[in-house]
């Protein structure tokens, strides 16, 4: 089956994706580029690298932008996923959704009116695990965005090891945070992943914070050899 | 051991890790000990060590569990408790020679209990997930339990312990797998002769 894979450039859409190549054919990925940082369905920081990520991953990429407002921007999904079909001639999409009810029944509802099918292989998945696989499997992450306590300025940029993961775990337990950071507590962007052939090198980038909220923006990256 | 079904459109496909492995997730986290096959791959000896099985959901377009029905008539004589979920209902029915009918459902909506039963009880209403195409006309021999205000949500058959629910109780709802869990823990416990 060929796939096209919402992407975000945070690992969840790209562990969903590496996921999605061990059953099937991805034949695309399908990024919406959100102008409101306050996006309800979709990710912002660093969306301007996906292109970078789609070329390291040898995969084409269908962009569409969109204002970002509520329900309107599903439409602008919608299209995306439109050109993708009739582009790449997919025939299902794949989401890297794992507990929100609100993002996996919207994209549900437009799979279901384009005729394509729906797959969320992240999908209440133990959390835990997941985060294991995705470091055992080679994927680098870091962390780009933090939205809550304890996530201060010093989180940003930080890659998400073991011991990072350790961390995480014991914020989750102390502040009842998700340690996936489902919850919107932080979020990442993905370097290296097991399917890139080259990963991304970051060569210039800056920390914007304030009281627990904060972005790392990475202004320039080139792509470098494994 | 609760034997769990796969309704998925092959063995190990990529619907699996979202159908299954939430049932499976929480049946452990109930401290059973789940064995997955899939639909297509099941043999006397699964249904025979058995002690109640559950059958998973399916993906919207993934339809061809339900081109065999006669599959699924082991139902009839299985005598221990079975749990279909959304596309495990359609296949309950159609074994029972129930029709299914158009009815489309994605998101949360709220259910209400109209019959007693242990599963449910306690519970007059709640909201729960559910994804589906379809949905099942009421069946000779079952009750319904629940509805929304669309359609009906859960069944049970009158006489054998057969649950269907059309909703997906592994999103929101793990209450109801670990009461399933449950139910199935008392029937063996109370078979004359059973270890």
């Amino acid at each position: 089956m060929r796939l096209g894979v919402l992407f975000s450039g945070g690992k969840d859409s790209l562990f969903a994706c590496w996921k999605a190549m061990q059953h099937e054919e991805v034949a695309c990925l399908i990024t919406v580029v959100s102008k409101n940082p306050e996006s309800y369905m979709f990710h912002t920081p660093n969306i301007h690298l996906v292109g970078l990520q789609a070329e390291a991953a040898r995969l084409p990429l269908v962009e569409v932008g969109t204002a970002g407002e509520k329900e309107v921007e599903l439409l602008d999904l919608s299209r995306a996923i439109l050109e993708a079909r009739e582009r790449f001639g997919i025939e299902g999409v794949v989401t890297g959704a794992i507990l929100s009810v609100y993002q996996a029944a919207r994209i549900q509802r437009i799979c279901r009116e384009l005729d394509l099918w729906c797959f969320n292989p992240l999908w209440h998945a133990d959390q835990e695990a997941y985060m294991e696989e995705l470091i055992d499997a080679g994927f680098r992450v870091i962390i780009a965005g933090v939205f809550s306590c304890p996530f201060d300025a010093s989180w940003l940029g930080r890659e998400i090891d073991r011991r990072t993961l350790d961390e995480l775990r014991e914020a989750a337990r102390r502040y009842r945070i998700t340690i996936t950071g489902e919850g919107g507590e932080f979020e990442t962007f993905v370097t290296d992943a097991p399917f890139f052939s080259r990963r991304i090198a970051i060569e210039e980038a800056s920390k914007v914070y304030r009281n627990y909220s904060g972005l790392l923006r990475i202004e320039r990256a080139r792509l470098v050899e494994k | 051991m609760i034997l769990v079904i796969d309704l998925c459109y092959r063995g190990d496909s990529l619907s699996r890790d979202e159908f299954v492995g939430p049932v499976v997730r929480h049946l452990r986290g109930a401290g059973s000990s789940p064995a997955v096959r899939h639909y297509t791959a099941i043999g006397t000896h699964d249904f025979e060590v058995a002690d109640g099985v559950i059958l998973c959901g399916t993906a919207l377009k993934d339809r061809g569990f339900m081109e065999n029905p006669g599959r699924f008539r082991w139902f009839h004589a299985f005598e221990r408790p079975v749990l279909g979920i959304s596309s495990g209902m359609l296949a309950l029915a159609a074994a029972f020679g129930g029709d299914i009918e158009p009815c489309s459902g994605i998101g949360m909506t709220d259910l209400r209990v109209i019959a007693p039963d242990p599963l449910f009880a306690g519970r007059e209403t709640f909201a729960a997930y559910e994804l589906h195409d379809f949905a099942v006309r009421v069946l000779d021999g079952f009750i319904p339990l629940a509805v929304s205000d669309r359609c009906v949500q859960a069944i049970r058959h009158r006489s054998l312990p057969l649950y269907g629910v059309l909703f997906h109780p592994e999103v929101r709802n793990e209450w109801i797998i670990e009461r399933f869990a449950g139910l199935v823990e008392s029937a063996g416990a109370s078979i004359p002769g059973d270890p």
